[in-house]
């Protein structure tokens, strides 16, 4: 197996779950209604596990450092591997469910993928969180849909959410030179057969929603999260989070 | 996270003229002396709802502002356990407030008018949260002694003679010894540290030792008192008898570390009191009346959520729909 | 407002908001009833404020369900649910002294020692 190639889909996978674990999590407290704090709390923490059971793969099978090092203390923001849809700030609640709606569609697709990878570690995490993948989808399912009928304001609020935030969802599917390895060794079929996966999901929902599925031109799409072109907001969201550790690393916190 | 039901005189007042009907009252206070629930579709004295709202609702607020100063670190959390240990227990403080404003709806006050009275000031929530969290061993003091002093309030309350409340607290509770684990797991890791650790913690404690001494309220011998409130089990142990079952429980588990409090009058007489200085109480009144470093600051966040939160509650509140309180 | 907390920095709040604040009208109330075991039967634990069942089912979750055991939740709009008043508690009563109904009532035991006992069965 290409070792490379392997640990390229662990990192990706693996920063995206954390970045957008941390970006979530922001949500602790201040939210629309209390019930929904905890939604977005629970599912940030759903997050982080993922992205620590991932580094612990790394770990364990490839040889990378211990997950809280890779995840606190990996102090160049260009060994990160997040798509740049993840960096982005909360924002409103109408972007923060939005993104919720398509990345989440996303990782579910990719993680039932994976639950038939020739990698089996890869392949036992992909079936152990996929209740918890099935839950977020339901979560941004049924507020989509209720928001996208709800008020002409939640409506308008909705469509231009995802509009917004469409550019950089197609920015998941960014693909790795790495790829074809991968596809070949059965452990992962590839972006583009996650992508196909992904806009048949999301399609049905939001025209149930009474939304549309904006068209974003090819050079429009956000890349180089992947290969370690981020946004401006991943390098002060890093500083921000390593601010406690980076004051001594070698403590036990 | 919780301190103490405080009265004002003329709540007093009132409580020592209760004009209700004998033979109701009589039944009413007979069924809490046998150790009986007050359900919510039971006769209850007018004050007794009255006070029960009050309390329950400040309990309420002080959860979900209380999950303000630890949201503090949130995004700082120093590694995978920390962070999904702080994310997990200030969402547990949301949850409480969710429990809690259930509880006093059943009394017939929405939740979103006792939310209106929150942010328009008319209705307070503990006066601790209105101090800042300064540094990541803030969130380690928080965690262990802050919830270690609410559980010693909620434990007693939990015995009260309101059903609902009662239920909500035992839950509440039972959530929280995961809170005072956590927290004080974060207290022994700082206290067991580096020096830089150590002293970051013993900074942290110096900062918080008035404010939890305030957080049972003002002396017995000064504070309004109410027969009626005990006999009703609304309320069910004095402020300095809680004050002192915590300094009880929580001093030794810091002096075994080290760490030290920042009063060297601070000792166990031969009473088994504890015997503290005056924390200044001058400055808890203070803070109290919007005094304090961060109240404005955690009204402004509360008005934040509520206002931009607005159009998605809009939007999910069914036109035909007639509210209806919560059942028990 | 400069807040210790980075979450609130980045929200740019204005410091001194004197304005009234006004909620706006309530969601209505779910009734929640949670199982901890396959087997078991669903007992109520709370409310959760939602605007429809779906939406009901995942505050519940989020709000009783956040540790131990699940297996299931229910959820029934708080006004379609009909009780009992209070003051009707009388009808119940007597219930419990219709000892009849009790298996703790009919105790043969003495009666079977007595009569092995004067007839000498062996």
């Amino acid at each position: 197996m290409n070792n490379e190639a392997l640990k390229d889909l662990l990192y990706k996978m693996a920063d995206d779950a954390l970045i957008i674990g941390h970006r979530n999590s922001e949500w602790t407290g201040i939210g629309p209604m209390l019930e929904e704090d905890l939604a977005f709390s629970s599912m940030a923490q759903d997050k982080i596990g993922h992205a620590k059971a991932l580094y612990q793969i790394l770990h364990e099978i490839l040889g990378e450092p211990e997950p809280d090092k890779v995840a606190f203390l990996r102090e160049d923001e260009k060994l990160f591997k997040c798509c740049q849809f993840v960096e982005l700030p909360i924002g409103e609640y109408d972007f923060s469910l939005v993104r919720q709606f398509l990345f989440d569609h996303a990782e579910a697709v990719r993680y039932d993928m994976l639950t038939g990878s020739s990698f089996q570690p890869l392949a036992q995490l992909a079936k152990k969180v996929k209740g918890e993948i099935k839950y977020h989808t339901m979560h941004a399912d049924t507020f989509l849909k209720q928001l996208g009928h709800g008020t002409e304001e939640s409506h308008a609020r909705m469509q231009s959410a995802l509009n917004y935030a469409m550019p950089y969802a197609l920015g998941v599917f960014e693909k790795s030179e790495l790829e074809n390895d991968l596809i070949s060794q059965q452990v992962f079929a590839g972006e583009d057969a996650a992508k196909k996966l992904w806009l048949e999901k999301i399609t049905p929902v939001i025209e149930a929603a009474g939304l549309q599925l904006p068209k974003v031109a090819d050079d429009k799409i956000v890349y180089g999260g992947r290969k370690g072109f981020h946004s401006e907001y991943l390098k002060s969201l890093l500083d921000e989070m390593c601010e406690v550790v980076r004051t001594d690393p070698e403590a036990e916190w | 996270m919780y301190g103490n039901t405080n009265i004002t005189e003329e709540d007093a007042k009132r409580l020592n003229t209760i004009d209700e009907d004998p033979i109701k009252l009589a039944q009413f206070e007979d069924r809490i002396t046998r150790g009986e629930k007050i359900e919510p579709g039971d006769w209850m004295p007018k004050e007794y709802r009255k006070q029960l709202i009050r309390m329950i609702e400040q309990h309420a607020h002080s959860e979900i502002v209380g999950a303000l100063p630890e949201g503090t670190w949130i995004t700082r959390a120093p590694n995978f356990r920390r962070k999904l240990a702080l994310i997990a227990k200030v969402q547990d403080e949301i949850g409480h407030g969710q429990l809690l404003y259930s509880a006093a709806e059943t009394l017939g006050k929405t939740r979103e008018q006792m939310l209106e009275d929150l942010l328009n000031g008319k209705s307070k929530y503990s006066n601790i949260f209105n101090y800042p969290a300064e540094t990541w061993a803030d969130v380690a003091v928080i965690g262990f002694l802050v919830d270690g002093a609410a559980i010693v309030n909620q434990v007693i309350n939990s015995k009260g003679s309101y059903g609902p409340y009662c239920r909500a607290l035992e839950r509440i509770c039972y959530e929280e010894s995961f809170h005072l684990k956590q927290g004080h797991d974060n207290v022994v890791y700082l206290a067991t540290g580096t020096k830089k650790q150590r002293a970051m913690l013993q900074d942290a404690i110096n900062r918080w030792y008035r404010p939890l001494l305030h957080f049972f309220g003002p002396p017995d011998r000064t504070s309004q008192h109410s027969e009626k409130l005990m006999k009703w089990k609304v309320k069910l142990a004095s402020n300095d008898d809680m004050r002192n079952q915590f300094l009880d429980q929580y001093v030794p588990k810091i002096w075994e570390l080290g760490i030290t409090f920042p009063d060297p009058n601070l000792k166990k007489n031969d009473a088994g009191i504890w015997e503290f200085s005056d924390p200044d109480w001058d400055e808890f009144k203070r803070v109290i009346n919007g005094g304090g470093p961060c109240n404005s600051e955690r009204l402004a966040v509360r008005k934040y959520a509520e206002e931009a939160g607005r159009w998605v509650r809009n939007a999910l509140t069914a036109k035909n729909e007639k509210y209806v309180a919560p059942l028990a | 407002m400069n807040s210790l907390d980075p979450r609130i920095k980045r929200l740019h709040l204005k410091k001194d908001e004197t304005e009234p604040v006004h909620t706006n009208s309530h969601l209505v109330t779910w009734e929640v009833f949670h199982q901890d075991k396959r087997g078991k039967q669903h007992a109520h634990v709370g409310a959760v404020h939602a605007s429809s069942p779906e939406l009901a089912l995942i505050m519940a979750k989020e709000v009783f369900g956040r540790r131990g055991k699940t297996t299931n939740l229910w959820v029934v709009k708080t006004s379609d649910v009909f009780t009992f008043q209070t003051e009707d508690e009388d009808m119940f009563e007597t219930t419990p002294e219709k000892t009849f109904r009790d298996p703790a009532d009919y105790k043969v035991r003495d009666r079977i020692e007595k009569y092995r006992n004067t007839a000498k069965v062996i």
